[in-house]
């Protein structure tokens, strides 16, 4: 990303008010915008090798808090005073995607300092907010930058910005763009959005990218579950524990639309026991073994892996577009309860095999 | 049956409503709908409790008990015998750096001080 400082305003002596911001979190001079001496980063719309890389490794959850942009103002192109400004949160993939779809438009993109969270979550939890916003408008002196005093913002901002309170504080008026970035351009057209611009989706696509960063909450214990059962109970012991994991991860995200029910939990339920079917064959099939340990064999997998998926596949309603908090805890009481019962069930049984056999009773 | 998403808390009064069609721009869900002289509530179990429409309607016509509904959050809430209900997050970032649990400095170059959210 291309990032180069230059000031619009020659620095006052008594006031170190470019520094305001989140790196800086000091007191900073309190006059008014006439006063100050913004700094104006330059940005592009080019999105580099690098960004992309940044990515990568923010979709893996690598440095997790560490794909940020400076807060502040920006130039895209060569704006005016009557050029449209636009807001975005200082994370680099909410910022790439605005500064990205704003190709050949001269505007200003002011970035605010949403702790390097993305617009949604970040609104969701009041940093990408009000008092933010007329907080930015101001340490920038925006209002000595452009004439029409209208700032447009991401649809998904809004959980956290209250639009009139925002006019009221800083006299800037709220324009909400449509969610998806890339529907800009339309929209900037005519400044109306269709209602399906207005719309979230969860498309395939969407749910996807977002395996990576389940997979890796899920790694570590994962690992460590699949290397016990190893080397208790063997090599397809310890793959069933990966394929329960993966399917609540992985398969769970991709097939959501499709599988059978409404609730995460239902949905997680029927994927894990169709995964658990020909692991309980497998057992079955284990030679030397009497009537009541096959039947065990049969019923662990398909008591344990379906509460592991099921659990997964509910864990996964915070990465979704359309959960409610209401629904989301009847979940939790609804199902919970059953995924513990038969997760606990299974691995007794489980034990309670491995115990028999071991004695040579079973 | 196994749909726990019919209800929500969300809240209309229509005989407020000044129809400035902000809660029309602001739902990802089409929650609400253009109406001649007010918004129209055309989906309300697509309500997934964001809390934008409340926020941005400037004559309280909207009420909703806001908050994110992820599972992880709530069960590790309650693990630690907090209100599940508290805000807490799954952003896998430390506290400090999200849900805004920690006062920040105040900067003066405000006019108003910052609210804690």
């Amino acid at each position: 990303m291309i990032q180069t400082k230059d000031e619009t305003h020659p620095t006052s002596s008594a006031c170190s008010c470019s520094t305001c911001g989140p790196e800086q979190p000091t007191p900073c001079c309190s006059g008014s915008s006439a006063r100050y001496s913004p700094e104006i980063h330059t940005t592009t719309s080019v999105i580099t090798g690098a960004d992309r890389w940044d990515h990568f490794l923010a979709r893996w959850g690598v440095n997790r808090m560490g794909h940020i942009v400076a807060p502040g103002l920006y130039r895209l192109g060569n704006p005016t005073g009557d050029s449209p400004v636009f807001a975005s949160a200082n994370y680099t993939l909410s910022f790439d995607a605005l500064r990205s779809a704003l190709a050949g438009i001269d505007c200003y993109i002011l970035v605010l300092h949403t702790k390097g969270i993305n617009v949604w979550c970040a609104a969701g939890k009041g940093t990408f907010g009000t008092d933010e916003l007329v907080q930015r408008i101001e340490s920038t002196g925006l209002s000595g930058i452009v004439s029409p005093r209208r700032i447009i913002l991401p649809q998904l901002a809004a959980p956290g910005v209250s639009a009139h309170e925002v006019a009221r504080r800083s006299g800037f008026s709220v324009e909400y763009a449509p969610v998806r970035a890339r529907d800009l351009s339309p929209y900037l057209a005519a400044h109306t959005a269709t209602r399906e611009m207005r719309t979230v989706k969860f498309t395939l696509a969407e749910r996807l990218v977002l395996a990576p960063m389940e997979l890796v909450h899920a790694a570590l214990p994962t690992i460590a579950a699949a290397i016990i059962l190893f080397s208790l109970a063997g090599p397809f012991a310890a793959l069933a524990a990966v394929a329960a994991v993966l399917a609540g991860t992985v398969l769970f995200p991709a097939l959501l639309p499709i599988l059978p029910t409404h609730d995460f939990s239902t949905k997680g339920f029927i994927l894990g026991a169709v995964i658990a079917i020909p692991f309980s064959i497998i057992f079955a099939l284990i030679p030397e073994m009497s009537g009541f340990a096959e039947i065990v064999a049969v019923l662990v997998p398909l008591l344990v892996i379906p509460a592991v998926t099921a659990y997964l596949a509910l864990n996964f309603t915070g990465s979704t577009t359309f959960t409610s908090r209401t629904g989301v805890k009847k979940e939790i009481f609804r199902y919970v309860p059953a995924m513990v019962m038969m997760a606990g069930a299974g691995t007794v049984l489980w034990v309670a095999l491995g115990i028999l056999r071991f004695m040579g009773v079973a | 049956m196994f749909d726990s998403y019919m209800e929500s808390t969300l809240r209309y009064f229509p005989d407020r409503c000044i129809n400035c069609r902000r809660c029309t721009q602001v739902c990802p869900h089409g929650v609400f709908a253009e109406g001649e002289h007010r918004a129209e509530l055309v989906c309300s179990a697509g309500c997934m409790e964001c809390g934008a429409c409340a926020l941005n309607c400037p004559v309280q016509a909207i009420e909703v008990q806001s908050g994110v509904g992820c599972a992880w959050a709530m069960i590790s809430a309650a693990l630690r015998g907090k209100d599940m209900d508290s805000c807490e997050c799954s952003c896998g970032g430390p506290e400090s750096s999200c849900c805004g649990l920690t006062k920040e400095d105040p900067c003066s170059c405000g006019a108003e001080k910052r609210n804690q959210q």
